[in-house]
């Protein structure tokens, strides 16, 4: 199944009295990155975790285009999704492969084992390591693995959490060339950041929060995605 | 893959966690054993052991340790988020809540082959005399305990002052499941058992673990996604 849209009508989600996120209208689109930028508390991670399917909106729509058709929320659409997020979503006293082959059979994948090996060859976690529990890992290892966690099911939707937090070059590098390799395969690919460096050229629409409402969304003019000086002028054109 | 490979699946992860690191088992079992211990000095004087307290001793241990066991069992998963991870998979929701709850099931099982005997050895008693009966008590009892006490769990898994409020709101609802146990194991330790009472009471227990696997299953999704 391949999902070619991803559409939030009139989101609104509250907690109590607090207004996360205000009548969001958002578009994604098939092999387009979009960046959502915004200072913090603007309501990004909540936008993220309701597009995952684990935030319920308060109020609005979200629909998933397939063919023209929407795909329905359940765990054939969850399994099109892959997610990122700021804690790891990983089991501390299992090994990295333990993790990715526990993970893989839920996803019902087919030799996860060797799966598991050449996603964490691709994100760069040495053999050593994977073999190691990953509660010994530093932040930047547990990144990575998460980041295969993310992409072991290869996923239609991609939605990435400050992914580039606590990776160092060589792994800011892999993740960029993992970005760029699901944005040609015409995935929907959704990053939270606050580090444009790494998304430049990469990314297609950017789309700015602040205080729950869309500020500024903009499509790039051509094929190639906006420079890092442009993400960053309209960064601090829509937050500040 | 199929519902009960799901639950399998999860099951064997939790039990693989549990036996890297052996904390809750150890945790819970040390807890039962002492209170077992600290009743026997309560409750055996010069020798002879106070008339029906075996019973109530024995699924106090049972409770309490399993609650701690509980308790650390959702911890752990909130700590690294990995309810997201399970939740965001294509797994059934009706599948995750079956895992954890057969998987807790199972620790306090296994400290229940440590907690049974101390009881039998410390008070004397006869709990053995009908094993397939004690068995059907602790199984079902066992398993109705940590389906209603996931559910809690799962509720209170971004709570603040969860470790208080498990317990104070579990308790109530486990009090049929606590007066069926003892009930039943007070019957098997009569020197002349009255089994309809003692089969009535796992009937009981039986309608109890129905009841609330369908409340669970029912109410399981809505506690956990915000």
């Amino acid at each position: 199944m391949t999902i070619d849209t991803l559409t939030v009508s009139a989101l609104t989600k509250r907690y109590g009295f607090h207004r996360a996120l205000a009548k969001v209208d958002l578009t994604l689109y098939a092999g387009k990155l979009c960046a959502l930028l915004g200072p913090n508390g603007a309501g990004k991670s909540t936008l993220l975790g309701i597009l995952s399917t684990l935030v319920r909106p308060t109020q609005g729509k979200i629909s998933y285009g397939h063919n023209g058709s929407e795909v329905n929320a359940g765990s054939e659409l969850r399994a099109q999704i892959g997610v990122l997020a700021h804690s790891s979503l990983v089991y501390g006293e299992l090994t990295a492969v333990e993790n990715l082959e526990f993970f893989g059979r839920l996803y019902q994948l087919g030799d996860v084992s060797a799966r598991a090996q050449a996603l964490l060859d691709d994100v760069g976690l040495g053999d050593k390591a994977r073999h190691r529990p990953a509660r010994t890992f530093s932040r930047g290892m547990m990144q990575r693995l998460s980041l295969a966690r993310a992409l072991l099911h290869d996923p239609q939707i991609l939605l990435l959490d400050e992914p580039f937090t606590g990776l160092d070059r060589q792994g800011a590098a892999a993740l960029a060339r993992s970005l760029a390799s699901a944005r040609a395969q015409k995935r929907i690919v959704l990053v939270v950041t606050h580090d444009f460096e790494p998304l430049a050229d990469l990314t297609d629409h950017v789309v700015v929060l602040r205080r729950g409402k869309v500020v500024h969304e903009q499509l790039s003019a051509g094929e190639e995605g906006f420079r890092y000086d442009e993400l960053k002028e309209i960064y601090h054109r829509y937050t500040e | 893959m199929s519902f009960f490979r799901q639950v399998s699946t999860l099951v064997w992860k939790d039990l693989r966690v549990e036996f890297r690191s052996r904390e809750i088992l150890y945790t819970m079992a040390f807890f039962a054993a002492m209170i077992v211990l600290i009743f026997s000095f309560a409750f055996i004087k010069e020798g002879q052991v106070v008339d029906g307290v075996v019973p109530g001793i024995l699924w106090a241990a049972i409770v309490f340790g399993g609650t701690l066991g509980l308790s650390r069992a959702f911890d752990r998963e909130r700590e690294s988020d990995t309810m997201r991870a399970l939740l965001l998979s294509p797994t059934s929701r009706t599948a995750i809540f079956l895992g954890k709850a057969i998987g807790i099931a199972v620790f306090i099982l296994v400290v229940e082959v440590v907690v049974v005997p101390m009881v039998a050895l410390l008070f004397g008693a006869p709990l053995f005399r009908d094993p397939h009966l004690l068995i059907a008590t602790l199984l079902l009892g066992t398993f109705g305990f940590a389906v209603v006490g996931s559910v809690f769990a799962a509720m209170l898994l971004r709570t603040r002052s969860r470790d208080v409020l498990l317990p104070v709101t579990l308790y109530p609802i486990l009090v049929p499941l606590l007066i069926a146990g003892t009930k039943s194991t007070a019957g098997l330790l009569e020197v002349a058992p009255n089994y309809s009472a003692i089969y009535f009471w796992i009937k009981f227990l039986l309608v109890y673990d129905a009841i609330f696997v369908v409340v669970a299953l029912g109410t399981f999704e809505s506690l956990v996604i915000e």
